[in-house]
């Protein structure tokens, strides 16, 4: 089953990432999302997959018994799925306001921040050299 | 003891920026004073070559061995140091009068002393060091003291990154020094010549040394920043950019000239690089009718006489120069005071509009006259003694100096011309025109502003008429100092009619000539401008801004301001770490064993199949849809795969973030169009393969690799006997990792909170406008 594994995964990265690269914001959500369940699905099958029983330690006995699912890695991906989903929960809101905002969700346009290129080391440069004049 | 005076110094630095401004001059004045004292008190030990030393500053364990020692060469320093400071500290309390912030420059001005007083008397090449950059900073605080004005920060600023890029300089020289003599010790260092001189890289050192001091000391072709430091008031002027900190780079050759005396490198650099910088000085000084930058450039030009005479060496030299330091301090300190006089009683410092002030200005006249006569070297004033002696020492090198004699002729004739215009010109005949931009007719200046110049002006007189007393106390345990041993020179103001006195005579007259030609010599060489147009100047210019530009490339290349772009940069870094590292570690291996494919994989293609939908849609809702199509068999896998818990968790999720995402997706009035080219999907899908291979590769290799499975072990046989609980993954979030989980809910709530705060702040679309209720409201 690991070949299964290491299909979805790389696909959900690739399709995650290309969503990342796109200039609209809701996509670039989307790869967000994504990119977190293939991590999940990594975790899962780091932990070695295979067993469908879940590891329930089963009445008159006292640990688990050797064929079960490895519980360790669902314990992991739990917290990663509820903390992602707090997560997209807020950068969705980020958009919604940055679309009340700007009235766009191009990521291009979004330059207030950071104009393109032109730091203020720009209009230091472009200054006129020091004269007599100016120094006497 | 040593010691004493820096600390005293800088307990005054404090008082004064604390009190008052008036009572902040009293302090620096008494300061001064006391600090002089103590090194007057010295003066009759280290003349008979008892040399105080002091520890200060070690630092053991970085193998610094500190300390301060007190000979003859810095004594001569510590006392202009000192005594030219409490004179220019009195002269700024009547020059500033009017300028509520003056005990800033006051304060300043003792900080500079400290680090001056330190750096000449310092025994250690890193508390020199120290003590040079702090010199640095002062100055580049003093000479922006007038913030306000772009011309002076821009001054400033050209200031510390010449002296302070030639502090890097020296500081590499002084380490390469240190490592070839095994101590950081200066004295130790002098002792260790043999071992310094052998080392491989002796020459290297020295030329960085040299490189670091002639910056410091504006040597061509780092004369530039000292003229355009004439932006500082002029009480920072007269002492920092004449009598002392300019110094220091001299200080240090002759320090380190019984180092390096016998070397023909050495001496050459010294004796072509100070006369190219003498006439530099000379020649630019004709180019000049503000008064300050007259002076400016007449001190390159004594910086550049000093360094030559160190460069050739023998006992004359060394007297002469020691001599003429002295001198050079006396007048132009008294010069520059005396110019501040002028500009501030007639309102303008420019030569060409100034004539006749003698009527009005007596007392200031009487200053000027008799500074002026000592910079032109005419008896029976000290700068008299030092010329004859320069001439004698040149005289004496015989053929090999025919040049060097030349050259000296030529500065000293211009010398003697500017010393008249800056005397007889100004002062004498009547006056001109009235200057204009004067609230009240010139007039001297208060008490305050007078003391100095006068002081300086006598010493000059009584200096010249008993020179044997100045030899003896003063220049014969400096000269001992830069030579290392005793020099049998006798300071004499008369030495009878010779070549000497011939070439003095010619000089005079030579430089009465110029005087005559000065008027219509001045605005000739001004439309020369060439100089303007090339030169170290310019070229300080065009670096500067090319390293602006250099930094604003790389800025906007890193820093494009692009998120797309980030990403890229992100994801592109982690694929090519991951694929990297594999191919280090021996290619990629693909998992054995484990448990073979069966019917789950069929939920492979479902997820293919979501993720294309993902990917293809044309909007984003049709997007939206398509992610909750593979988180939905994502949730199957779980179920599949021995993970309930896991799946039915996914299961809400994924129903909450499509119909969250959708309801904000509706809010958006938007088509959500992809909006990149074909070219661009293609670029961007290469991107994505790239890193989807790399990370499923990672994943390839973790699988291959051995599982080590203890800690799931350890928990599935502990849930039951230890925490009471069958479902193992429950036990392990509330129970084993139960602060983990705490957080967890704790960052859950943070997000929420966040999310109602973003949802209710109803912020107009208008950035300006101030939002009519509060966040929460």
């Amino acid at each position: 089953m690991d070949g299964l594994f290491i299909v979805m995964v790389g696909a959900l990265v690739a399709a995650a990432v290309y969503l990342l690269l796109a200039r609209d914001l809701p996509r670039v959500l989307i790869g967000f999302v994504l990119l977190g369940t293939g991590v999940n699905l990594a975790i899962l099958a780091a932990g070695r997959v295979g067993a469908m029983v879940p590891p329930l330690v089963p009445p008159g006995s006292s640990a688990l018994p050797d064929v079960v699912a490895n519980p360790l890695p669902q314990a992991l991906i739990l917290t990663a799925i509820v903390i992602g989903f707090g997560l997209t929960a807020f950068a969705l809101m980020l958009v919604v306001k940055v679309y009340a905002r700007f009235r766009t969700v191009a990521a291009d346009d979004l330059t207030e921040a950071e104009g393109a290129a032109t730091p203020a080391a720009a209009t230091l440069a472009s200054q006129t050299p020091l004269t007599r004049q100016e120094a006497a | 003891m040593l010691a004493l005076p820096i600390l005293g110094v800088g307990i005054a630095a404090v008082l004064a920026s604390l009190a008052r401004p008036r009572i902040a001059s009293v302090v620096g004045v008494i300061a001064a004073l006391a600090a002089l004292t103590v090194y007057l008190t010295q003066v009759s030990s280290v003349a008979e070559g008892l040399i105080p030393t002091a520890a200060f500053g070690a630092v053991p364990a970085l193998g610094i061995a500190g300390g301060l020692r007190l000979d003859g060469l810095s004594l001569v320093f510590v006392l202009l140091i000192t005594g030219i400071g409490a004179l220019i500290l009195l002269f700024a309390e009547g020059y500033l009068a009017d300028d509520p912030k003056r005990k800033r420059l006051v304060a300043m001005l003792l900080v500079f002393m400290l680090a001056m007083l330190g750096a000449v008397t310092a025994d250690d090449v890193i508390v020199l060091f120290v003590f040079w950059e702090l010199t640095s900073l002062t100055s580049f605080l003093l000479v922006g003291y007038k913030h306000e004005r772009e011309a002076s920060r821009r001054a400033a600023l050209q200031a510390l990154l010449v002296t302070g890029g030639g502090g890097l300089v020296l500081l590499a020289g002084l380490i390469l020094l240190t490592m070839a003599a095994g101590t950081t010790s200066l004295s130790g260092i002098i002792a260790a010549q043999s071992a310094v001189l052998a080392d491989p890289l002796a020459s290297v050192a020295m030329v960085l040394i040299i490189l670091g001091c002639f910056t410091k000391s504006a040597q061509v072709p780092f004369h530039f920043w000292l003229p355009n430091a004439m932006a500082a008031p002029t009480p920072v002027s007269a002492y920092l950019h004449s009598a002392t900190m300019v110094k220091l780079g001299v200080y240090l050759l002759a320090r380190l000239n019984p180092l390096y005396q016998e070397e023909a490198l050495w001496q050459a650099l010294l004796s072509y690089g100070g006369i190219a910088t003498a006439l530099t000085g000379v020649c630019l000084a004709f180019r000049e009718t503000d008064l300050k930058r007259v002076l400016a450039y007449t001190t390159v030009t004594a910086l550049g006489t000093l360094v030559m005479l160190i460069g050739i060496a023998p006992d004359l030299s060394i007297t002469a120069a020691m001599t003429f330091l002295v001198v050079h301090a006396f007048y132009k300190a008294a010069l520059f005071m005396i110019a501040g006089a002028i500009d501030h009683a007639a309102g303008t410092r420019d030569a060409s509009q100034l004539r006749g002030l003698g009527q009005v200005m007596p007392v200031t006249a009487l200053a000027a006259g008799l500074a002026a006569f000592s910079m032109a070297g005419l008896p029976p004033f000290v700068g008299f003694v030092a010329k004859e002696l320069i001439y004698e020492a040149k005289l004496e090198m015989g053929s090999a100096a025919t040049g060097l004699i030349v050259a000296g002729f030529l500065v000293n004739a211009a010398t003697v011309a500017i010393a008249v215009v800056l005397s007889w010109r100004l002062f004498a005949g009547r006056q001109l025109v009235a200057p204009s931009g004067a609230a009240s007719p010139p007039h001297d200046p208060p008490l305050s502003m007078m003391v100095g110049p006068v002081v300086l002006a006598c010493l000059g007189l009584m200096a010249g008429t008993l020179p044997t007393v100045l030899g003896a106390v003063l220049i014969d345990p400096a000269v001992t100092a830069v030579l290392g041993r005793p020099a049998d020179v006798t300071l004499k103001l008369w030495h009878g009619f010779n070549a000497v006195l011939a070439l003095s005579a010619a000089t005079v007259a030579v430089g009465i000539v110029l005087y005559l030609l000065w008027e219509r010599l001045v605005p000739r060489l001004k439309a020369v401008s060439l100089l303007d147009r090339f030169g170290p100047s310019v070229g300080y210019e065009h670096w500067l801004a090319a390293t602006l530009r250099l930094a604003t490339r790389t800025t906007t290349t890193i820093q494009h301001g692009s998120l797309t772009g980030y990403v890229r940069t992100l994801v592109l870094v982690m694929a090519v770490a991951c694929l990297g590292m594999l191919i280090l570690r021996g290619g990629v291996a693909w998992p054995q064993g484990g448990a073979s494919l069966d019917a789950r994989a069929g939920l492979g293609g479902l997820m293919l199949i979501g993720l294309g939908g993902t990917v293809l849609a044309r909007t984003a809702l049709q997007a939206v849809l398509a992610m909750g199509l593979v988180g939905f068999t994502t949730a199957l896998v779980f179920l599949m795969f021995g993970a309930p818990d896991v799946a039915f968790t996914q299961f809400v999720v994924e129903t909450l973030l499509v119909v969250i995402l959708t309801t904000a997706l509706m809010r958006l009035p938007i088509q959500g169009r992809d909006g990149r080219s074909r070219q661009q999907k293609l670029g961007d899908a290469g991107v994505a393969l790239l890193c989807g291979v790399a990370v499923a590769a990672v994943l390839a290799a973790v699988l291959a690799s051995p599982f080590d499975p203890r800690l799931s072990v350890w928990f599935g046989a502990e849930s039951l006997p230890a925490a009471h609980g069958r479902n193992v993954v429950n036990v392990i979030l509330v129970d084993f990792r139960a602060l983990d989980t705490l957080g967890e809910i704790t960052v859950l709530a943070i997000a929420a909170f966040a999310v109602v705060a973003l949802l209710r702040s109803n912020r107009p679309a208008d950035p300006a406008a101030p939002s009519p209720q509060g966040p929460l409201a």
